[in-house]
């Protein structure tokens, strides 16, 4: 208990040294000669933060790239990690679940998020359907990992059951299923519980760009003749275009990253796992940490173009406006 | 008021004051007396101050503290304990920035030997060598050797392969805990034909580390019908993961785990073992929906609050037995050991100290801990079952053994062989998940 009053005095000693860092910097920045001072100016400010990135980003990412070709003892041993990854079977079951999740959760989420923004879209109590589906999004994924793990819990046939969903199967005269066992469904079962979380967010972004598809557009297209269904093909969807693309590619990336729930709900068993989690079971719990390191330069290589579309399609649309 | 002003930092610096003697060092509730007649061997070293770092935290470290509360008294020394969760990382890292402490427990013979083999550690004095040769075994004092220099005298321990049962089942059912693994295999054919319960449940479930209960199985099988030497050989990589000997060991457990007229009480059929939790998995011995459940010690902290652990109570425990009657008792475990950075006298009379059968009776005596020190007590106990422990590990025949996933490699023993025991489970067969565990086993 004693070094709580020395961490005290620690936070308070670095957050002084900080202000006075800032202090010194500014002062420099004023007092510099005029015929210098813009480019010390933008120097000085942005010193700090690129520093922080330097350290923060560049740095890990230099040295992580680095490590991807060690082995466990830290020697350079080429592209070994990376032959191990496409050619080792569990290693492979690992980059498929990872497609099957990129594809599916996105897929699955927007669908659903955009459906059912259409549906509720000036209906009554459009606000409280809202927040039920939104819900969802303020559990963390580990949270949520939790509860649909209780809900798919199993006991044998005869045994009182424990899992809603096993319940709601015997109630209906059907055998007990190991939903999380059974390989590759199994998987299924865990995109399922990221597209209950993700649907929301996919709600209320497209919702809100629906609510901003001009009248007009919607009364000309219904005057014209067309169906609901052209209607919302011909007119919405190109109208709610730009925030279909940020909805699909953030939680593309947020799938790619996917750890929390494969971890809390399978620890990656029964072939469930993705690239996060066997990168995190690598370097820290099986010493590998090259193959760890390997992993996440491939995360980073799946992440990066989709991450570079996001900005052009966002700055593209920032030179519309 | 122009003293308004100050008055925020006044409060400030007052509130941090108050702060950091509350949370200044709190001499009290520790049990000493006058008497140091045991302790006049160790010397007088006042003013010295020896600095001990381990895995030990909350109330293990306080009895800890406790139990050499003591021995400071006497000799005067100062002893500075700091137990870290983060020990296993930090120690490394400590010791290779120059800023070892004088004394580390190691809670594992791996890690220890890493220390001893990069030169951090100070062999053990002859004095706490042969204190060791008094009171431990032979076995326990290889587990403190490496590469033939004697470096750690063992602390406390923990012992493994406790099969838990109902005695008064047992009575009324008329059914005789088994003496050896046939007479095991027997039992559990007559519960199971008996049908009022499953004879055995398990739980292999534990977040990412599910699978860790079923390598204490096959951990206690191939101790049991191969020997300690092959057990040796096994973790040591002396014969590869996917020799006959360990699939056999694989198949004699699966006799029990992969037989769904024998798990999982309970809880369904063999492959519910995979999604119960380990913690939980004891539970229908006491509703009475299976006979038998394999855990260590620590099982007895899992049962229901109130429940009483003892050979006539609610809940008691028989040693898995021997396989092979000719290989001898051998048992599966763990302990910590006691590694020096420094070799001055003050450090000298703590670990002489510490491998004292004095230690070893303060310690047991506040409970929740047992040794292997021959020099101890059994009646000092905290309960039946540690008293239990402590005549099983001081019994001269008794071949003790760590637990192996321990002194394997991390690759291997906290990562495919749990994996391995979860696709066992999940019906793939030995044979082969011996293969793929042996090829995850690290190079060089």
């Amino acid at each position: 208990m004693e070094f709580i009053g020395g961490k005290l005095l620690q936070v308070v000693i670095a957050i002084a040294a900080f202000v006075a860092i800032i202090g010194i910097i500014m002062l420099l920045v004023d007092r510099a000669p005029k015929s210098i001072r813009d480019k010390v100016t933008v120097a000085g400010f942005l010193a700090p933060a690129a520093i922080l990135m330097l350290v923060g980003l560049v740095y890990p990412a230099v040295s992580t790239s680095a490590l991807a070709f060690t082995d466990a003892k830290g020697q350079p041993n080429g592209v070994e990690n990376f032959v191990w990854m496409f050619t080792q079977p569990e290693a492979l079951v690992t980059l498929r679940n990872t497609v099957i999740w990129t594809v599916l959760v996105p897929l699955l989420s927007t669908v659903f998020g955009l459906a059912y923004a259409v549906f509720i879209d000036k209906a009554r109590g459009e606000r409280v359907l809202k927040a039920l589906v939104f819900m969802p999004m303020a559990i963390s994924f580990v949270g949520a990992g939790i509860i649909w793990k209780l809900v798919y819990d199993y006991r044998g046939p005869g045994i009182e059951q424990t899992g809603v969903l096993n319940f709601l199967r015997v109630a209906l005269g059907m055998e007990p299923k190991q939903f999380l066992l059974d390989a590759p469904e199994n998987t299924i079962f865990l995109i399922i519980v990221m597209v209950w979380i993700q649907t929301g967010f996919a709600m209320v972004i497209l919702s809100a760009a629906i609510k901003g598809v001009p009248v007009e557009l919607v009364e000309a297209a219904r005057l014209d003749g067309a169906n609901p269904w052209q209607q919302f093909r011909n007119v919405t969807v190109p109208g709610i275009r730009g925030s279909l693309v940020v909805v699909l590619t953030t939680i593309t990336i947020a799938t790619l990253k996917v750890f929390d729930i494969v971890r809390t709900m399978t620890a990656g068993n029964f072939e469930t796992s993705v690239v996060a989690n066997e990168m995190y079971t690598q370097a820290f719990r099986a010493g590998e940490p090259g193959r760890g390191a390997a992993l996440a330069l491939i995360l980073f290589l799946l992440v990066l173009p989709i991450v570079l579309y996001n900005a052009r399609v966002l700055r593209k649309q920032r030179e519309i406006r | 008021m122009k003293n308004r002003k100050y008055l925020l930092p006044a409060a400030v610096v007052g509130a941090l004051a108050l702060t950091l003697t509350a949370c200044g060092p709190t001499g009290g509730g520790t049990t000493t007396s006058d008497d140091c007649s045991a302790y006049g061997s160790y010397g007088k070293h006042d003013g010295k101050t020896v600095s001990v770092y381990s895995t030990i935290v909350d109330t293990e470290a306080t009895n800890l503290e406790e139990s050499w509360a003591q021995f400071e008294k006497c000799t005067g020394i100062t002893i500075k304990y700091e137990g870290s969760k983060e020990f296993e990382t930090q120690i490394g890292v400590r010791a290779k920035a120059g800023n070892a402490p004088d004394v580390a427990i190691f809670p594992q013979p791996g890690l220890l030997a890493d220390q001893a083999r990069a030169g951090n550690l100070k062999p053990a004095p002859k004095t706490v060598s042969d204190l060791v040769d008094k009171n431990w075994s032979a076995d326990w004092k290889k587990y403190g050797t490496v590469d033939g220099t004697f470096y750690a005298s063992p602390m406390l321990a923990n012992v493994k392969g406790y099969i838990w049962y109902v005695p008064k089942t047992f009575k009324d059912k008329g059914w005789e805990v088994p003496k050896t693994w046939d007479e095991m295999m027997t039992l559990t054919q007559k519960i199971a034909d008996d049908k009022a319960m499953k004879p055995w449940c398990a739980g292999f479930e534990s977040g990412e580390a599910t699978g860790w209960p079923g390598t204490d199985w096959i951990e206690d099988v191939v101790l049991r019908a191969e020997g300690p030497e092959v057990y040796d050989q096994w973790v040591t990589h002396g014969i590869p993961f996917n020799d006959p000997k360990i699939v056999n060991a694989f198949n004699t457990t699966g006799k029990v785990l992969l037989d769904s007229n024998y798990v999982n009480g309970g809880f369904g059929d063999v492959r519910s073992i995979l999604s119960t939790g380990f913690a939980q998995a004891g539970q229908p011995v006491l509703d009475g929906q299976c006979t038998m459940h394999h855990q260590a010690t620590f099982q007895a902290a899992n049962w229901p609050a109130g429940t009483n652990v003892a050979p006539d109570g609610d809940v008691w425990a028989f040693m898995a037995p021997p396989v092979d009657a000719s290989k001898g008792v051998a048992i599966t475990g763990g302990g910590e050991m006691i590694g020096a950075y420094k070799d001055t006298p003050e450090v000298q009379a703590y670990l002489a100290f510490m491998a004292s059968a004095d230690f070893a009776n303060n310690r047991v005596k506040l409970g929740g801990a047992i040794s292997a020190n021959k020099g101890l007590d059994a009646n000092n106990a905290g309960s039946e079952l540690d008293k239990l422990s402590i005549q099983l590990l001081q019994d001269p025949k008794t071949v003790f053994r760590f637990d192996g996933s321990d002194l394997m490699p991390g690759a291997v023993g906290s990562n495919s062989f749990w994996k391995g025991i979860v696709s066992w489970v999940n019906g793939t067969p030995a044979q082969q998940v011996a293969d793929s565990i042996e090829s995850s086993w690290p190079k060089g």
